[in-house]
């Protein structure tokens, strides 16, 4: 099937099975190896991308299913500098190998443009961060860089 | 880890998603959240030759107040719970159960419909929806039927639903000013299934139970109506000693499968601690709320 959609600002046509994920046409339709996949049945988050404003797990969705929509990745997120997420995951050690990263900053994107006030709320914070494991630097850290990125996106 | 080949068709009504299920009935699913089903399918323990998505059939996404029920349309959100949607102390107990269900990026696709269709025994929405004995509509090609939450449920991923029907909407009775409503859940960690889940709703008058209705999730192999346990509490007070005698009830009745993380006995207790819990909780919420 044809499909149009709008990826990282740029409007982008592919020609895609019915059965291509979201994930897959990314990756190798489309070359954006950002988007990482880890289990492939939804549990663990590293596929995450923001699709019309909320953050998905992109092997639950199939690209069909995302025609005339817009898409982000984590190829989107920077901008010169990088974005305030990025920086502060790098400030407060909140990577370590990295494979559950773009996962993350694209959770916690969609989060804090929907709703800033979410990092004031540890216990609501705290559930959104179960969304995506993380095996190897922990949570804390992410933690303190959702609190940082959400405090300079808010000045 | 990738889906089977399959066609795709975009639904644009009711009538064109229930004439494409009847055109290849047992080859045909619904998409609507896809939570579930793409899981499965990524698993290729579905494969259906026509995926038939209903995300864009207007007007499937409504939750209203109609007379003395709560009308859930096929395409409403797990999200869409966790603000109570109603006045009714019903609105409370969906806000509560909402919450229990995945993680947020999931509640922003499923759909409740979409968790009753899939009948997992360990998932929340058929408990509430049997507890309350909830009416699901199903389309086919010779009209719309109504079947019974208590009759829909038939074992684990097995339900009424024929082939060749869809779900357009639930609706879930109001529980009415007076009734309190509590649910508890046991798992491993933040976002696993439940080991056990239990839910309750009690009314109270003149001091003494007049009314309830309590079941269980992951305590059998399909959603559990506790109706033992409901006989056993009508005309007692909301007291530890009646809970008490709910959990011993409770833990009889429960009915569990074995599974790899917990055997019989431990998901019988803890169906039993579940339930005393779940009624803890309603004689609280009754109390907080009144």
């Amino acid at each position: 099937m044809r499909i149009e959609m709008e990826v990282n600002g740029e409007r982008r046509a592919l020609e895609v099975e019915p059965r291509r994920t979201l994930a897959d046409a990314l990756r190798e339709d489309l070359g954006l190896t950002g988007t990482h996949l880890g289990c492939e049945h939804g549990v663990c988050g590293a596929c995450t991308v923001i699709v019309d404003g909320e953050a998905v797990r992109s092997c639950l969705m199939f690209a069909v299913q995302a025609d005339g929509g817009r898409v982000r990745t984590v190829e989107g997120l920077a901008s010169g500098a990088g974005h305030p997420l990025q920086r502060a995951f790098r400030a407060e050690h909140a990577l370590q190998c990295g494979f559950c990263t773009p996962g993350f900053l694209m959770l916690l994107a969609a989060a804090l443009e929907r709703d800033p006030g979410i990092v004031r709320d540890e216990e609501r914070l705290r559930e959104l961060l179960t969304s995506n494991l993380c095996r190897c630097t922990g949570y804390e850290g992410i933690r303190r860089a959702a609190l940082r990125a959400a405090e300079e996106m808010g000045r | 880890m990738k889906p089977a080949p399959f066609d795709y068709l975009v639904a644009r009504s009711v009538r064109e998603a229930v004439s494409a299920l009847a055109e290849r009935p047992s080859q045909a699913r619904v998409l609507a959240g896809g939570q579930s089903l793409v899981l499965e399918m990524n698993y290729r323990r579905e494969r259906p030759a026509l995926l038939v998505d209903i995300n864009h059939v207007p007007g499937l996404d409504g939750i209203e107040v109609e007379g003395g029920e709560l009308r859930v349309g096929a395409l409403a959100r797990h999200r869409d719970f966790e603000e109570p949607v109603a006045r009714d102390p019903l609105g409370r107990l969906l806000e509560r159960v909402s919450r229990h269900i995945a993680h947020p990026p999931i509640r922003a696709r499923g759909t409740m419909v979409g968790s009753l269709a899939y009948a997992h025994p360990a998932a929340e929405w058929p408990a509430v929806a049997v507890a309350l004995d909830a009416r699901l509509e199903l389309a086919g090609p010779e009209g719309v039927r109504t079947v019974r939450a208590g009759e829909f449920f038939r074992g684990p991923f097995a339900t009424a639903r024929r082939p060749e029907e869809m779900i357009t909407g639930v609706r879930l009775p109001l529980l009415g000013e007076g009734s309190g409503v509590g649910f508890v859940e046991l798992r491993r960690t933040g976002a696993s299934f439940a080991l056990v889940a239990a839910l309750a709703a009690i009314t109270v008058e003149g001091g003494v139970i007049t009314s309830s209705r309590v079941a269980l999730a992951g305590a059998a192999d399909r959603p559990l109506r506790v109706r033992g346990v409901e006989e056993a509490l009508a005309g007692d007070p909301p007291s530890d000693e009646t809970f008490a005698g709910a959990e011993r009830r409770a833990a009889l009745e429960a009915d569990p499968v074995p599974e790899p993380h917990a055997g019989v006995e431990y998901r019988r207790h803890a169906a039993g601690v579940l339930v005393r819990r779940a009624l803890e909780r309603a004689a609280e919420d009754l109390e907080v709320n009144s």
